[in-house]
């Protein structure tokens, strides 16, 4: 009895969802600015993924006797690097790092963030006090200079610097969470679900979390952007990735020593950062749009 | 608002215990043995008990912990394995370096930020709005540290017309010789937190003067800039003071990598090659100061809103 009632319960709830997304997606679509965005962040991911077609040379192969050379000369599109490496052919491999590390940061940020909002919001009281002070105290520190601090103690190095950056993400999610949650739990469906004889965990991961989604992902596609550039920024500092691992803050940085002579080997995997972050702020921005109309000016 | 103050120093206690907890919790987190990284790699087991013994690293984590604190309190925050000094005195002194950067940059991000948000808003859908919503949107995705290069690479390299890194001139000190070492350092860092409070007053100048109140000022015969100077600028103000606080934590980090750019003698290159060398004293050291003076910061943003908004109570 009780698996029809529920199967009954669902079947509009996930037509609705049908239609929710449909219509999510038409007036995403009509956002020219997130649709350009959108097209230029796959076409990174797809010229990552398929870097070993798309170019015959090898990002590690030093070639001592091409050192530096400017772009569109000797074969080289955009030139090399200080070790005749092609720029980019390194460009490309550097597009896997730099994008995948930007995207599991923020999944491990949002995973703990949003177990900690569920259960702080949830539950109210000593857990939210508990879980909120952790969280306060996070937030006391400057965002880079925490991750920073983190891989003080893990030390230098690609990894580290994934983890930490997700920590720092952590209180973010958490509080977003947190506040749609606090709102949610007063509503007629979870006092329905209560009311009903469902568990807690039942009703936080099967009817809260699904309503927290959109804030959520909003404000991940943003921070996409922002991870990335914490990811290379570490790297640039010699505290994330480390040479001569084809990730762009590491090219960044090696190619300061020659900007004098060779500007190209620090320019060109800067402007892949800032356009991977641009296209990431033009579709978080359409996405906002998208899932609340009244926001759009 | 005296109760409203006394309640936020308050709360100040445990925040601060808990980042002096985390910031020792995470230099005790860290591989390797201080010991060893002072003694060197030849040192032998009983020069390493010895030393352990001697910086207290033999008694029991609370233990070291309470005695850490009890000196920090007491402004002995150790010494620098890497430089062989005092640590508060060579924190404090590069800090100062890169207050100063964060100084400028904090007061160009501002006026730059407030002007553009001001005139856009003002002036909707006409070019200049266009043209620094745009900007906008670029300083904000612009990684700081690529900007430093850039800036390094026009300004300094090809046109020669600042200098591209320290602070001063040889043998020389003072604000007049430093001004030009720290114009590109300060634009550099000033970019994203222009952008996000150019885009805030904006958006909050907009949402201002289409309330009633601004409508009937203007039907009164005010004048369009009296109007925003006299009656929207102060509440539209309020959102924008709380954007300008949430990115003195990005200039305070985005200073560290700034820093590393123009070879500015701030904390940063100090964090940067304490965490490389190991040097867990000096590292824990400007940990401590800087999230210590993000947290005062924060508390002056908070009693700040009270002044701009005096309806707020915060009872």
């Amino acid at each position: 009895m009780s698996s029809t009632g529920s199967e009954i319960a669902v079947k509009p709830q996930g037509t609705a969802q049908r239609t929710k997304t449909r219509e999510l997606w038409r007036r995403l679509k009509k956002d020219k600015f997130a649709v350009a965005g959108g097209i230029v962040l796959l076409t990174v991911i797809i010229l990552g993924i398929a870097a070993p077609l798309l170019t015959s040379y090898n990002p590690y192969d030093a070639v001592l006797d091409q050192r530096l050379l400017p772009p569109g000369t000797g074969g080289h599109l955009l030139g090399t690097d200080q070790m005749g490496r092609d720029l980019l052919t390194r460009l490309f491999y550097g597009a896997r790092i730099s994008v995948m590390v930007g995207f599991v940061a923020v999944a491990i940020a949002l995973f703990f963030g949003i177990i900690v909002g569920l259960f702080a919001g949830y539950y109210g009281g000593l857990v939210d006090t508990i879980f909120m002070r952790g969280i306060d105290i996070l937030m006391a520190f400057p965002y880079v200079l925490l991750a920073i601090a983190i891989i003080a103690a893990l030390g230098p190095g690609l990894f580290q610097a994934m983890i930490a950056i997700a920590i720092v993400g952590i209180p973010y999610y958490a509080r977003i969470v947190r506040g749609t949650v606090l709102s949610l739990r007063e509503k007629e469906f979870v006092e329905a679900e209560k009311a009903l004889g469902a568990g807690n965990l039942r009703i936080i991961f099967k009817h809260i979390l699904p309503n927290t989604m959109a804030p959520i992902i909003v404000a991940a596609t943003l921070d996409v952007g922002w991870m990335i550039i914490a990811a290379a920024g570490l790297s640039f500092l010699g505290l994330g990735a480390q040479p001569p691992t084809a990730e762009w803050g590491v090219m960044l940085s090696e190619g300061r020593n020659f900007l004098r002579v060779a500007p190209w080997v620090s320019i060109f995997p800067g402007l892949c950062i800032f356009i991977v972050v641009l296209s990431l702020n033009l579709l978080g921005d359409g996405l906002r749009d998208a899932l609340d109309p009244r926001l759009k000016e | 608002m005296l109760s409203y103050l006394i309640k936020r120093l308050l709360y100040l206690i445990p925040v601060l215990f808990g980042v002096s907890v985390l910031v020792f919790g995470i230099m005790h987190l860290a591989p390797g043995d201080p010991a060893q990284v002072i003694l060197g790699p030849k040192a032998t087991a009983q020069s390493l008990a010895k030393l352990r013994a001697e910086l207290g690293l033999d008694q029991p984590v609370y233990k070291q912990y309470l005695n850490w604190m009890a000196n920090v309190l007491q402004g002995d925050w150790g010494r620098s394995i890497q430089m062989k000094r005092e640590v508060l005195p060579l924190v404090a002194g590069r800090f100062l370096n890169t207050l100063v950067l964060t100084l400028f940059a904090a007061l160009l991000a501002i006026s730059v930020g407030l002007l553009a948000g001001i005139v856009s808003a003002t002036r909707q859908y006409s070019v200049f709005d266009r043209v620094s919503m745009v900007g906008a949107l670029v300083g904000f995705c612009l990684p700081v540290f690529w900007l430093g290069i850039i800036l390094q690479f026009i300004f300094g390299l090809k046109l020669n017309m600042l200098p591209v890194s320290g602070m001063h001139s040889p043998g020389h000190s003072g604000f007049a010789d430093m001004l030009p070492f720290i114009i590109l350092p300060a634009i550099a860092l000033s970019a994203e937190p222009a952008a996000v409070i150019a885009r805030m007053t904006r958006s909050s100048i907009l949402e201002v003067i289409r309330q009633d109140y601004i409508r009937t000022a203007r039907a009164k015969g005010l004048s369009q800039g009296g109007t925003i100077w006299h009656h929207a600028l102060k509440n539209a103000l309020i959102p924008v003071v709380t954007v300008v606080g949430m990115q003195i934590g990005y200039l305070l980090a985005g200073a560290v990598l700034v820093e590393m750019v123009f070879s500015w003698p701030g904390i940063g290159t100090l964090m940067v090659n304490g965490i490389i060398a190991r040097d867990f004293p000096l590292v824990q050291g400007i940990i401590l100061l800087v999230s210590t003076s993000y947290v005062l910061v924060n508390l002056l943003v908070d009693i700040l809103y009270t002044y701009l908004d005096p309806r707020i109570t915060y009872d």
